[in-house]
């Protein structure tokens, strides 16, 4: 049995913020969209750009089709005079990862950790194409949506599921994004036509932009910066093989993996923030995660009632996070997810002070 | 305050089109090649199960793996999803179910399209054949589909396979194009439309107090919302310059030319220009000059010496 990684050092997520999320704000540059978000955090924290130690975000050339477009989102960090910056072209839950690294070495104390998604310029189904096996699948240009609609038929054929029980995720989660100001589908949505059978509309997540920010602080800092610091107690990430036909769609051991080794099955959880922007993923990361009735799951409304593509992860770590700084939750597992079906996988496991 | 006014949104189609030129493996040039002669090669892992479409390193062991088998043109549908809306660069152009297909002899399901009249006529388990394209050229869509196929599963053995074939296909031309509306935001809307009326505008940070052209709508050092409109220019000052000896692809200006910074007068920031009307060897640091509009045009066609003086260089220094 592997073991569990111990973090070396108390870091703890200590804000978190992110934008109202749309369905088009191209009224605002990548730059413009993302900064009140990086004012959110700091004020919350009381620090200044020129304060963080490291800095970390999360984005896609993909999506503004555009090449490093990245840089452009600099100038709301205040990126002059120099600072120690990364970049990950992936979901921001993976710029955290980074973030939570560099802290981990002890070479920094904060870290401010971003991510933005304005998948309204183009058409994201077709955009996700474009990470896939660019030698045996990428030429057939099989879109986000149906390469979902074979997980879930495969999901059916298991009995995992059904259409009916698929419904009940999208609307629990729309209803549950009623108390969620920045969701972007929130209520009563009707599940729609099929879009990829047996995908319906509601079974999708909307198209969104937006944004998000993380505060990160190591022991001490953390405890100045934020009265309930959510600990993150362990962190990892698994990917499975590229090749859809090699996996079984209906599992996602990877989760499973990732989720062990942050050592979220030692205690249980009360709440999980799961990034699955399709309804049948909710019923296999339920599964692999081993969450019970009892455990809250996605009370933001989770990926299916806001999904600006790179931030929906982070969204998840900073959801799970908000609700302990408010007291809501003692313990907490995040997901982030990246590539087609759930192929790569990161869990958190984030605690609150006994009270 | 000159405040912003609340702008018109530009918008223009961005197409973003590339043919991505790849090479291929062992492998997958066996595979590939293969497919153009009709036969579908698998390869075999290091735990007896035969994988298709063939990777060139073990999933499971990262081991490498070369062994090559040859499998059925038929197979089982493994999972499926109808596509009643087909996208552009997909298989076919009438509806259609992607499906994940276990062919006979093979271990794990390949992707593709399957040609059938709806719904109603597919289901996991069922039989499929591949209908093979045409015209095949070493690809993936040399299989144009997949079609029902009655003949039963079972009986079929993967036979090995030296993978060698006349005329091996090496490499693949895979054209992508994507789509956009590019939309530049706020801050370079504005500053887009100021320059329609031949006017360069620039924005002030409220913190730093330093004006940016072309705006970007933030502040690089305070990281904040940059919101006064400040009117810079339209006379400015070389800061630095180089001197572009080869003659760009579709490009009418004659070499060598000269490229440079030029600090506009008000702004805190230099933005780039071609520098005529002097000779090239002549463009100095200091130069003052002037921008020079062509009929038409949405930005100056370059910048010329005014005539004046040069500035002195502690006037500019901190712009280079």
């Amino acid at each position: 049995m592997p073991s569990v990684m111990r973090p070396g050092r108390d870091i703890a997520i200590v804000a978190f913020g992110q934008t109202d999320h749309r369905r088009s704000s191209d009224e605002l540059s990548e730059v413009e969209m993302l900064m009140p978000v990086l004012h959110q955090v700091l004020d919350a924290t009381g620090l200044k750009t020129s304060d963080i130690g490291f800095t970390c975000s999360g984005s896609s050339d993909y999506l503004a089709g555009r090449a490093f477009s990245f840089t452009m989102a600099l100038d709301g960090v205040g990126a002059w005079p120099p600072i120690s910056e990364s970049h990950v072209e992936m979901d921001g839950a993976w710029a955290l990862y980074e973030a939570w690294t560099k802290l981990l070495t002890g070479e920094a104390d904060t870290a401010l950790v971003y991510a933005y998604g304005k998948s309204s310029p183009g058409s994201v189904r077709d955009v996700l194409t474009r990470q896939l096996d660019p030698y045996y699948v990428a030429p057939l240009w099989p879109d986000s949506v149906a390469l979902a609609a074979l997980q879930a038929q495969a999901l059916i054929d298991a009995g995992d599921t059904d259409e009916p029980a698929l419904a009940g995720v999208a609307s629990r989660s729309r209803r549950d994004a009623s108390a969620n100001s920045h969701a972007q589908l929130r209520g009563s949505v009707p599940q729609g036509e099929y879009v990829v059978r047996p995908l319906r509309t509601g079974d999708c997540p909307p198209v969104s932009d937006g944004a998000a920010a993380v505060i990160l602080a190591a022991g001490d800092r953390a405890r100045e910066l934020c009265e309930r610091p959510a600990w993150i107690r362990g962190i990892d990430h698994r990917i499975e093989a590229h090749s859809l036909g090699v996996r079984d769609l209906t599992d996602s051991p990877s989760s499973r993996l990732a989720a062990e080794r942050a050592g979220a099955f030692e205690r249980p959880v009360d709440t999980a923030e799961l990034h699955a922007p399709f309804t049948a993923q909710e019923v296999v990361l339920r599964k692999a995660l081993k969450l019970g009735d009892d455990v809250t799951v996605n009370p933001s409304g989770g990926a299916l009632a806001a999904n600006p593509v790179m931030a929906a992860g982070l969204i998840r770590l900073g959801e799970a996070a908000a609700r302990i700084h408010r007291g809501a939750s003692d313990r907490a597992l995040a997901h982030a997810t990246s590539g087609p079906c759930l192929q790569q996988n990161l869990v958190a496991v984030l605690e609150g002070d006994a009270r | 305050m000159a405040t912003v006014p609340s702008p018109e949104v530009l918008r223009a189609p961005l197409v973003v089109e590339f043919p991505f030129t790849r090479s291929l493996g062992p492998v997958q040039s066996a595979f590939l090649t293969g497919l153009r002669e009709r036969v579908v090669l698998g390869v075999r892992c290091g735990d007896g199960r035969t994988l298709v479409p063939p990777v060139e390193y073990d999933p499971v062991t990262a081991e490498e793996i070369r062994d090559l088998v040859e499998v059925a043109p038929t197979g089982t549908v493994t999972t499926w999803a109808w596509n009643h809306e087909p996208r552009r660069g997909q298989p076919l152009e009438t509806p259609f179910a992607w499906v994940l297909v276990k062919l006979d002899g093979a271990d794990t399901a390949l992707l593709h399209a399957l040609d059938a009249p709806g719904p109603d006529a597919v289901t996991t388990g069922m039989r499929v054949r591949i209908r093979w394209a045409a015209e095949r050229s070493g690809a993936i869509t040399d299989i144009a589909c997949f079609e029902t196929y009655e003949g039963e599963a079972g009986g079929v053995q993967s036979a090995p396979h030296d993978g060698v074939f006349g005329d091996p296909v090496t490499g693949i031309v895979a054209p992508a194009r994507l789509d956009y509306t590019y939309s530049p935001g706020r801050a370079q809307s504005d500053y887009l439309g100021a320059l329609a009326d031949r006017k360069v505008v620039g924005e002030r940070c409220p913190s730093c107090h330093k004006v940016y052209v072309p705006p970007r709508g933030a502040c690089p050092t305070c990281g904040v919302a940059t919101t006064e409109a400040v009117e810079v220019g339209p006379r400015g000052t070389v800061t630095t310059y180089c001197i572009v000896n080869i003659k760009a692809k579709n490009l009418d200006i004659e070499v060598p030319y000269v490229y440079a910074h030029i600090a506009l007068d008000g702004a805190d920031l230099a933005l780039h220009a071609r520098i005529a009307g002097i000779p090239y060897d002549q463009v100095r640091m200091g130069l003052r000059v002037e921008p020079v509009w062509s009929d038409g045009g949405r930005f100056p066609d370059h910048y010329r010496p005014t005539g004046e003086p040069d500035a002195d260089y502690d006037t500019y220094k901190e712009l280079v």
